[in-house]
């Protein structure tokens, strides 16, 4: 087999297995598995500025909220339907995305992420600050009536865990096809050696700004389904932790790779869920496993798994 | 015709003249060696030419365009290839990634016509069979032939080499040499060159440079004889 039909192979299989495993899963784990292929596609975001192009963001948490508010706030507010709220989320991130991205990528290396990191500091006090129609800390719930998309009634389970798993497939798809692409390698290309890539005549900043505002959409894309699959839309989502947690998946997962978001993000959320059974410091757990995987499998579990036996991983 | 001008062009760090009010032409299809001692201002030069480092004063004219307030990118794009003194190629892309991003980015060549065309310009080189390792885990002389490949694999219009044959064996400059001249006729080339063999039997023309000004120019013997030159360069011996 070409590594080419090795990859398809392995990826329509995956996304199979998630399938079967709506049917077998008992409902605890079912829950749990949409709400981790929702954030996997938030940290498959992330992983096209941090894993592909070599950029560490510390602001993602501001276009997965602008996602969720951006489709919140219509449907409180403007009445919007589900469709027409989804779609405003996801436009609300492309137009942030683009902002920060044009302003931030004037920067580079730790600048880079101070800045990303006050922009969505500043993103998440603007949450704060218009509480009147926000809710602030508090957030507010999207009523049930409010979450029919396309007929679809995204407040049951079942239907839940269909539709992540339409928006996992989708994205993982997208990503794959994006990362093989030309504009793709170019920036790996960037990743690797930016001022050899600029040196062969690439608009870097050009570049870096088209990465950015993708993996931007794609976060707020999930932020918007999280909102409307979940019912709850509140500004934890948009604080420091929700910028930190999609680094944490990636690099556990295997930044650069593929897959890598998505075995992170289960990996993370079951650790986190099982340490929890017996310690309330279940943090404590977390960061050990991290510094393990630091010092034994730098590039994280699929990266490892590319090095070890799939070279021809994407 | 002149593809590539400088007027009056200086570059300052500091206090420091790198380079001072140089007057240059290079004619369209010439091969041309730039020489001179270490900190002669030679790469800062050639930075100023493919525009990695801001001129001071003075105008850069490529192919008839003013392109001195223009990125580096775009004077690449324009048909400018600059090849690095310290070797910087992609060390973990394959062989063949390497030199396809130098070709991909004209944007007029199929994936197809890419993959024979990289072929292609890894055997002129002698790396063809090597397409599928990674940059990073060739010989250092190998990287230098990589990088001159990635140089010549954008077909420029102008190629600027820096210090090409540094690392390399007697061998391989002998390749190189060869590989030079199979170029000439249609690529301009400018050649920043340490080894007075390798600018003896490449060079149509030489340019001396020296405490960032133009001290002589002239063909390859008359240069070799110039006594100005020997003192400055070639020592007193």
């Amino acid at each position: 087999m070409s590594a080419r039909s090795k990859t398809l192979a392995l990826h329509v299989g995956v996304i199979l297995a998630l399938l079967l495993l709506h049917f077998v899963l008992p409902t605890y784990h079912h829950g749990n598995l949409a709400r981790i292929m929702v954030l996997s596609v938030y940290a498959m975001g992330f992983n096209l500025v941090f894993g592909y192009t070599g950029l560490l963001s510390l602001g993602h948490a501001l276009f997965f909220a602008a996602g969720m508010y951006g489709s919140g706030l219509t449907i409180a507010h403007l009445g919007f339907g589900a469709e027409a709220a989804f779609l405003a989320g996801v436009v609300s991130a492309f137009i942030i995305s683009a902002i920060v991205g044009a302003l931030a990528l004037r920067t580079a290396g730790v600048a880079l992420m101070i800045v990303t990191l006050m922009f969505a500091q500043a993103g998440w006090y603007t949450i704060l600050y218009f509480g009147e129609y926000t809710r602030g800390d508090e957030g507010f719930v999207i009523q049930r009536p409010d979450r029919v998309f396309w007929g679809i009634d995204l407040s049951d389970a079942s239907n839940r865990y269909l539709v992540a798993l339409l928006l996992f497939a989708a994205t993982l798809i997208i990503t794959l096809k994006f990362v093989e692409s030309r504009f793709g390698r170019v920036l790996v290309a960037i990743r690797e050696n930016e001022e050899r890539a600029r040196m062969l005549g690439y608009d870097i900043f050009r570049y870096k700004l088209g990465a950015v505002i993708l993996s931007g959409t794609i976060s707020g894309l999930a932020g918007a389904s999280y909102g409307l699959l979940f019912g709850y839309v509140g500004a934890t989502f948009a604080t420091v932790q929700y910028s930190i947690l999609p680094l944490l998946w990636v690099l556990l997962g295997g930044a650069g790779t593929v897959l890598g978001p998505l075995v992170g993000t289960a990996f993370m959320t079951y650790l986190i869920d099982k340490s929890s059974e017996y310690t309330a410091a279940y943090m404590i757990v977390a960061g050990v496993v991290l510094v393990l995987l630091t010092l034994f499998a730098r590039q994280g579990i699929m990266g490892e798994v590319r090095r070890r036996f799939l070279p021809w991983l994407p | 015709m002149n593809l590539l001008s400088t007027k009056g062009l200086s570059r300052s760090f500091g206090g420091l003249r790198a380079v001072s009010e140089v007057d240059f032409d290079l004619p369209t299809g010439q091969v041309r060696a730039l020489i001179g001692p270490n900190g002669a201002g030679k790469t800062t030069f050639v930075g100023m030419l493919c525009g990695r480092i801001a001129a001071s004063s003075g105008r850069v004219i490529f192919n008839g365009q003013d392109v001195t307030a223009i990125p580096a990118h775009q004077r690449i794009a324009m048909g400018m290839a600059y090849t690095f003194q310290i070797t910087s190629i992609f060390g973990r892309l394959s062989l063949h990634e390497n030199v396809a991003l130098a070709m991909r980015r004209r944007g007029d060549l199929s994936d197809a016509a890419v993959d024979e065309a990289v072929t292609d310009a890894l055997r002129h080189v002698g790396l063809a069979d090597r397409a599928g390792s990674m940059g990073g885990d060739l010989s250092y002389g190998h990287q230098r032939l990589l990088e001159i490949a990635v140089g010549v694999a954008q077909r420029p219009k102008l190629l600027i080499l820096d210090e090409p044959t540094q690392g390399l064996t007697d061998g391989e400059i002998g390749e190189f040499n060869q590989l030079i001249r199979s170029m000439t006729g249609n690529t301009t080339i400018l050649l920043i060159e340490h080894n007075m063999d390798v600018v003896m039997a490449t060079a149509d023309y030489i340019t001396v440079l020296n405490f960032g000004q133009i001290l002589a120019e002239g063909a390859p013997a008359e240069i070799r004889a110039s006594a100005a030159v020997q003192a400055a360069y070639l020592g007193k011996a």
